[in-house]
């Protein structure tokens, strides 16, 4: 249960656009690229950042809206900030994308074996247990998480986190071009 | 070889050296209190303003005629917010400008500490970059990449924010030799293939317009372009930004395009069928309503930056780059197709045709009545008249400004200092002091409304102490006048709040005050003299107060929200109006 999951949901028009952003390790990096979203009324679905295989450099995985944000404008005024390296636009069949939640889910004496079965079914792991709820974790496509939430919810969820989507292209085998990537325009 | 050891102080102050810095213009406080004593032994002068903003906007207007960078140092907390006006004119037109502040020492940052305020937080969106320096080390590294990138790709203001304790602590001194910032590479030459596109296009079209932006001479491109539009003999349009980019005396120009521009050059954009745009933006004052303009128009749209193109306008042919470059490598390619026997499209009768607007609808307005108010206009065309021919023309915003963009004649690239794109009222008078700086044997004249005047006239207390003798020519109307327009125009004459009171201030016995001489001029006879003696007088600023007629409007205007084609000619030519078409 794992790579087919992931494409069988969006497939006409993508509601969000996928950035892999590249920026200089710096204080204040974050704030530079999330305000300009903020200023020019661009929405940002998900955020996720940590440093790269370079320590000089950190990625943002972006997720925007795609309606109130225009994919071009969006990385060219990205591009104009002078820590910004490289951007990415990672098209959703070419790039494979992750996401990790946690959730603390009712379980009571009733249903924690079918809470339980749930986790083994998607190949999550329960990492605390309490009286009537147990903390469950799960990582993999953003997709295959929306489903297992939605299967959660039945048991009611007590309190949930996602982490954002983090992103990388897909290896190229047999297609070419999987990735738009700009480098070096900036003003 | 064993190092220097010297305070971060005075490595800012050698750094700012090592930039060729010239002039700072600023104010001190507690924060920035370290840099100002190493400045006692520097050579860099130092310009001491009365109020934050218009060390800001004395920066500006320097850079804006000499094209070098200008620098602005002042304190922590009010002080930096006070630059911030400065700072968002100097990004909304791309001026060249690094300004430090203050910082409350590291270990007090975000104790909410006296006089301390989040300076890179609240002008990040104002600047091109900014930094904060946390090591007195980072110091050399940090101002070299300022003045890069506030003078290269798209120029725009840099500010450094340096903590006190960071001003204080010793650091090993040193240069950098090279830049390292991988996110930063404007490109400058245009792609050979859009530059053939452009070519091609250039000599297919039939009713070709040069619009021509501020880029060409943040790019010092003016020449390049007086060549590129002699060899295709195309109309040109020079923007409220390109003033002076393209002289006003050649027979192919049109002036200024847009809400106020003239008829002749709004309508040729208006019925082109192709713009090529160098460095212009699209803005909404030369649009007018988006979807209505230059609806036949093909567009060549090149620009340094990037995300200008499609932003506004979607280009056929968008070339990236730096404006002279990519002319120079346009007249290459529009050789090489006339050398293959190409022949540019016949634009005669496109010209003639430009030619009827011309001469229809003339720049006017209605003649001196007498014992009436004094006409605006006549005052700025005596002063223009009176003017050398290399003065500096710097205004405010308002109508004042849109009659001298109207009514002067630049015919040099570097003679007209305006804040277009943010509109900052209160900008002229330091603007023009920062220019008188940089060209102390220039005339410069500053031209300001009555409004704008109340807002930054203390900085001629600056002028006369620093001895930086700018005239100022008041057009005073006792109004804030555009906006009484538009109230004239499009709110049923209620004028809510835009009477400033007739005899006060007393603008003779203010500018007295400050050190300067001060005339008053209510007739007709008494311009030209006035003109005379304010023009003679160099060892002190002026201030000629002319009182002028407040029912005066600015025409021809598009209003607001309304396509190009609803332009509103003056009232005289309204009988013609349909020989627009």
């Amino acid at each position: 249960m794992t790579e087919n999951i992931e494409i069988y949901r969006n497939v006409g028009l993508p509601e969000h656009h996928i950035l892999s952003v590249l920026v200089e390790n710096k204080a204040g990096v974050l704030a530079r690229v999330a305000g300009l979203f903020a200023r020019r009324g661009y929405n940002i679905f998900s955020l996720a950042v940590a440093p790269s295989e370079n320590p000089r450099f950190s990625r943002i995985t972006i997720v925007a809206d795609a309606e109130s944000a225009p994919l071009e404008q969006v990385t060219k005024q990205l591009f104009k900030l002078i820590d910004v390296v490289e951007i990415k636009e990672l098209a959703q069949f070419d790039s494979v994308a992750r996401e990790l939640l946690l959730a603390t889910v009712s379980a009571t004496a009733a249903t924690r074996g079918q809470v339980t079965e749930l986790v083994t079914i998607f190949e999550g792991k329960i990492v605390a247990v309490g009286t009537d709820a147990l903390t469950v974790s799960l990582d993999g496509h953003p997709n295959k998480l929306d489903d297992f939430e939605e299967l959660l919810r039945v048991y009611g969820i007590v309190e949930l986190q996602r982490t954002g989507r983090i992103a990388l292209p897909k290896l190229v085998r047999e297609r070419n071009r999987v990735t738009q990537s700009t480098r070096g325009e900036a003003s | 070889m064993a190092s220097e050891q010297i305070t971060g102080a005075q490595a800012l102050i050698r750094s700012l050296e090592l930039e060729n810095v010239e002039v700072i213009f600023g104010l001190p406080g507690g924060c920035i209190l370290p840099a100002y004593d190493p400045l006692l032994e520097s050579k860099i002068r130092h310009i001491l303003v009365r109020h934050e903003q218009g060390a800001g906007h004395m920066a500006e207007g320097y850079a804006h005629v000499s094209g070098r960078p200008g620098v602005a140092m002042v304190t922590s907390g009010p002080a930096a917010t006070n630059m911030v006006t400065p700072l968002c004119d100097a990004y909304m037109d791309s001026i060249p400008m690094v300004c430090i502040t203050g910082q409350v020492s590291t270990t007090a940052i975000g104790t909410d500490a006296f006089q301390e305020c989040d300076t890179v937080g609240i002008t990040r969106s104002v600047t091109k970059h900014n930094e904060l320096i946390m090591s007195a080390q980072d110091i050399p590294r940090a101002v070299r990449e300022a003045f890069h990138i506030a003078t290269t790709g798209r120029p725009g203001p840099v500010l450094l924010d340096v903590p006190k304790d960071v001003l204080q602590n010793k650091m090993d001194w040193y240069w950098p030799e090279t830049l390292d910032l991988p996110g930063y590479n404007p490109v400058m030459h245009g792609d050979p293939a859009a530059i053939r596109k452009a070519a091609e296009l250039i000599m297919a079209s039939e009713r070709p317009v040069l619009y021509v932006g501020g880029g060409i001479l943040k790019a010092r491109a003016a020449e390049a372009l007086r060549e590129l539009a002699d060899m295709i003999d195309a109309p040109v349009v020079t923007t409220l930004m390109a003033r002076g980019a393209f002289p006003d005396s050649h027979p192919n120009c049109l002036g200024m395009p847009g809400m106020h521009g003239t008829a002749a050059a709004t309508t040729a954009m208006q019925k082109s069928d192709l713009l090529i745009n160098l460095g212009a933006r699209f803005d909404d004052r030369i649009t007018g309503k988006t979807s209505g303009f230059a609806p036949e128009a093909k567009i060549i749209h090149a620009d340094i930056d990037p995300a200008e193109q499609g932003k506004v306008r979607r280009p056929d042919v968008p070339i990236v780059g730096d404006c002279r470059l990519i002319i120079e490598e346009l007249i290459v390619a529009l050789r090489e197709l006339r050398g293959n026997g190409a022949v540019q499209a016949d634009i005669s009768a496109w010209k003639s045709r430009i030619s009827g607007w011309r001469e229809q609808f003339p720049l006017t307005y209605d003649p001196h009545v007498p014992g009436d108010k004094l006409k605006p206009q006549q005052c700025l065309q005596a002063l223009r008249d009176s003017a050398p021919a290399d003065t500096i023309l710097v205004s405010g915003v308002g109508q004042h400004q849109m009659w001298c963009s109207q009514f002067w004649r630049f015919d040099e690239p570097y003679t007209w200092v305006n804040s277009g794109g943010l509109g900052t009222m209160g900008f002229s008078i330091p603007a023009a002091i920062g220019a008188k700086v940089a060209f102390p044997d220039k005339t410069v004249w500053a031209i300001d409304g009555d409004g704008c005047f109340q807002m930054t006239a203390q900085e001629l207390v600056t002028a006369s102490i620093e001895k930086i003798p700018v005239k100022v020519g008041i057009l005073n109307n006792s109004y804030l006048g555009m906006v009484r327009q538009w109230q004239e125009m499009f709110y049923d004459e209620r004028y809510s709040e835009t009477e400033l009171g007739n005899e006060i201030p007393n603008f003779v016995k203010w500018a007295e005050a400050m050190g300067c001489v001060g005339i008053r001029v209510d007739s007709p006879e008494e311009v030209q003299p006035a003109i005379d003696l304010a023009n003679s007088i160099n060892d002190r600023p002026v201030v000629v107060d002319f009182r002028t007629d407040a029912s005066e409007n600015v025409f021809p205007m598009v209003p607001a929200g309304f396509s190009n084609d609803n332009l509103l000619v003056h009232p005289s030519q309204e009988a013609r109006r349909e020989f627009l078409r």
